[in-house]
């Protein structure tokens, strides 16, 4: 166990200062050891933190009650008042206004609208009785999940219970979560708008920064002659990668919107500005990847009689390819999780509707967990950090997307 | 294809197309200094430059009247760079020696398989988007500080300098660790060596040895991390707050440069009211701050980098 030849014994002034020194080194080692574990620790809270939020929106509460759709609702055009009468017939005892009131506060409005569309969809069932679960309110929802923070009163939990008793109270898999965009309502409320804004603003973002940064990256690192000008242009790419994103989104707000009119808030503008953000990432890494092909093949391609051109388009792009697509991926990952340019172009309101097109408004996933995180409401803190868990779920499967490329693409030149 | 003829035309207008698509990243960095100049010239017409760059006052929501107009002294610049100077500050404590320490761990210390380990790990850290660091400060970490403040008696504000910094500390670590064990690696093995011979301890060598020789590369690594924290944003947006107090207690709430261009452009408003400019104006400055610090640290760096070369 002895790290040195030489045997110094530790209670001469000489083995003193050994003794310090090693004393030294092993604190130097710890404090090592202590940086990443804090920055390991740090990401294992996080993530626990964001799951044991976020797990219990992917379930929703739901009640059982007895239903007859009458006549006189129908023609009030007033769905919720079945579930009124029904809550009422459920619990007779309760007599006060304001107790009924908070009484109906245990149901969603959601059942409203799921009466109507039943009875749109099948008039025949006006009059019949019947039993249909409807999802709880939010904070009914809450409670029953065991959230402290729910705000009911006493006589709320009581009823709560007294449905429980019956079976009439049971928790079911969210569909609604990744079905429904953006709601008032937090029970309501699910991914689907804002994936598909991402989606669509990805697919702008792609179709824009892959060619451009492709033929920046080909022209720098195989046709620009070395001069003052291409110094320019790499100092300018590196950095344009160290920018704020933020800045992005105000050229975006200022140039796309302001100079050329396109729509705010649509997914178009999200992803041209995005693209400009992921540029240099994707210029940086292709020129890389086209700097680990051996001069060689270029060599052999030109004696063969290929024009510089050929030897680029046929040999060095082809097999370069597996660097780029990692590179691109890495650049999607990076737009997928970005917020603060997309909050600059509008990308922010309120939007309940799946987007139609690349022009229509939009949001994006990570602006939605922004929004929903800046609710008090305790059902939409659960819903943002059940979109933060897919958002990562994502993220990790686009990281992997382009692991396993490298891996299995990877050229190894010797 | 592969037997296709050289045509001189097509590769002339395809090397065009390729120099052109070249300088459109020139264009973007053009644009955004002309759109955002442009746009603070507007502003510093309403506003005079000495208001906004002296002034100790900011709160741009109550010159939102016309008449009122932006003399009135509310776009005080001051307590809003000092809060973020302030942040940035409390993120580099957090992120210089935690980043350091790992990346002289990593590349002095470690073996290939827990470099194998760290490295990942540190990569996936650096991959969460900031927004979910922003939310985890908000909901998880601010909540704990004030928690653990009123247990020993301090006022920590529910929204603070400290929270949003300490958090983004964290997230620049791995952005530290990776420039630092890049520049530490460029250190030539015969330095290493030369020192362990002469029996410096491993500490003694990387203390007086390695990060002598790669101290211009860890500076333009601390740089590089200084600015990425001046620009960040949603972190501060979620968790500093956006009341413009100017204070140097790290426990109170204090706003950013960043999260006041958010709040003065999201939201609909007027493009030409004087609040929407102020974004611009700041949006100026911050871009005129990193791009200075960008510009010195690659500098460093770059010429760091061809002396070992």
């Amino acid at each position: 166990m002895n790290k040195h030849p030489l045997i110094i014994d530790k209670n001469t002034a000489a083995g003193a200062l050994l003794k310090k020194r090693e004393a030294k080194e092993l604190r130097f080692r710890i404090y090592g050891i202590l940086a990443i574990t804090l920055a390991f620790g740090f990401l294992g809270l996080l993530l626990s933190s964001v799951a044991a939020k976020g797990y219990t929106a992917f379930l929703e509460t739901r009640i059982k009650l007895p239903i007859t759709i009458s006549a006189e609702a129908t023609s009030a055009d007033d769905y919720f008042r079945p579930v009124q009468e029904s809550l009422k017939k459920h619990f007779p005892e309760i007599k006060e206004r304001a107790e009924i009131l908070s009484m109906y506060a245990l149901v969603s409005h959601d059942a409203e609208i799921q009466l109507k569309k039943m009875a749109e969809a099948d008039p025949s069932i006006i009059g019949k009785p019947m039993e249909i679960w409807f999802k709880a309110s939010s904070e009914a929802d809450m409670y029953y999940k065991g959230r402290t923070s729910a705000r009911l009163n006493d006589n709320q939990i009581k009823w709560l219970m007294a449905l429980k008793k019956q079976g009439r109270v049971q928790k079911f898999f969210s569909t609604g979560f990744f079905t429904h965009g953006d709601s008032r309502m937090a029970e309501r409320s699910g991914i689907l708008s804002s994936l598909t804004g991402s989606i669509f603003t990805i697919i702008c973002c792609m179709l824009a920064a892959f060619p451009l940064g492709l033929m920046t990256a080909v022209y720098l690192e195989e046709f620009a002659r070395k001069n003052w000008f291409s110094e320019i242009l790499e100092v300018n790419i590196n950095n344009l990668a160290a920018v704020p994103s933020i800045m992005f989104g105000l050229l975006g707000l200022a140039v796309y919107i302001n100079f050329f009119g396109l729509p705010r808030s649509s997914a178009l503008v999200g992803g041209l500005t995005l693209a400009l953000l992921i540029l240099p990432i994707i210029v940086i890494t292709t020129r890389n990847s086209l700097r680990a092909v051996p001069q060689s093949i270029r060599d052999a391609a030109v004696a063969l009689g290929a024009s510089k051109m050929q030897a680029t388009l046929h040999h060095t792009i082809p097999l370069a390819m597996p660097g780029i697509m990692t590179g691109t991926i890495l650049g999607v990952s990076r737009a997928m999780g970005e917020t603060a340019p997309l909050l600059m172009i509008g990308m922010v309101a309120f939007i309940a509707d799946v987007p139609r097109n690349i022009f229509s408004p939009a949001t994006a996933l990570p602006v939605q967990i922004f929004l929903w995180s800046n609710s008090p409401e305790a059902g939409f803190a659960e819903r943002a950090s059940a979109a933060i868990m897919v958002l990562l779920i994502f993220l990790v499967m686009i990281n992997s997307l382009a692991i396993f490329l490298r891996k299995k693409f990877e050229v190894k030149w010797a | 294809m592969f037997f296709s003829r050289q045509r001189p035309g097509f590769e002339r207008a395809l090397r065009i197309l390729l120099a052109a698509a070249t300088c459109v990243s020139i264009l973007i960095t053009v644009s955004i200094i002309a759109s955002v100049l442009f746009e603070a010239l507007r502003f510093f017409k309403l506003v005079p430059l000495t208001d906004f760059l002296f002034g100790l006052k900011w709160s741009p929501q109550t010159a939102l009247t016309a008449d009122q107009g932006g003399s009135s002294g509310a776009f005080g610049a001051i307590p809003v760079f000092l809060g973020t100077f302030m942040i940035t500050a409390i993120a580099m404590l957090v992120a210089i020696p935690a980043g350091l320490m790992s990346a002289i761990y990593i590349s002095e210390y470690s073996g290939p398989r827990a470099r194998g380990i760290i490295k990942p790990g540190l990569e996936i850290l650096a991959g969460i988007p900031s927004v979910v660091y922003g939310y985890f400060a908000a909901t998880a970490f601010a909540p704990f500080l004030q928690h653990l403040g009123a247990g020993i008696g301090l006022t920590v504000a529910s929204e603070s300098a400290f929270a949003a910094g300490a958090i983004m500390g964290i997230m620049i670590i791995p952005f530290v660790t990776s420039l630092s064990d890049d520049v530490m690696n460029a250190v030539p093995n015969s330095l290493r060596a030369g020192s362990l011979a002469l029996g410096a301890t491993r500490s003694e060598t990387v203390k007086k040895v390695v990060i002598p020789a790669a101290l211009p590369g860890i500076m333009g690594a601390a740089l590089l991390a200084v600015s990425r924290g001046i620009g960040e944003t949603m972190i501060v947006v979620m968790a500093a707050g956006l009341a413009a107090n100017l204070t140097l207690n790290p426990f109170s709430s204090v706003t950013a440069v960043t999260a006041q261009i958010v709040t003065l452009l999201t939201g609909d408003q007027e493009f030409n009211s004087s609040k929407t400019l102020a974004a611009f104006a700041l949006g100026f400055t911050l871009f005129l701050m990193t791009l200075a610090l960008n510009v010195a640290a690659l500098a460093i760096v770059k010429k760091y980098r061809e002396q070992y070369e």
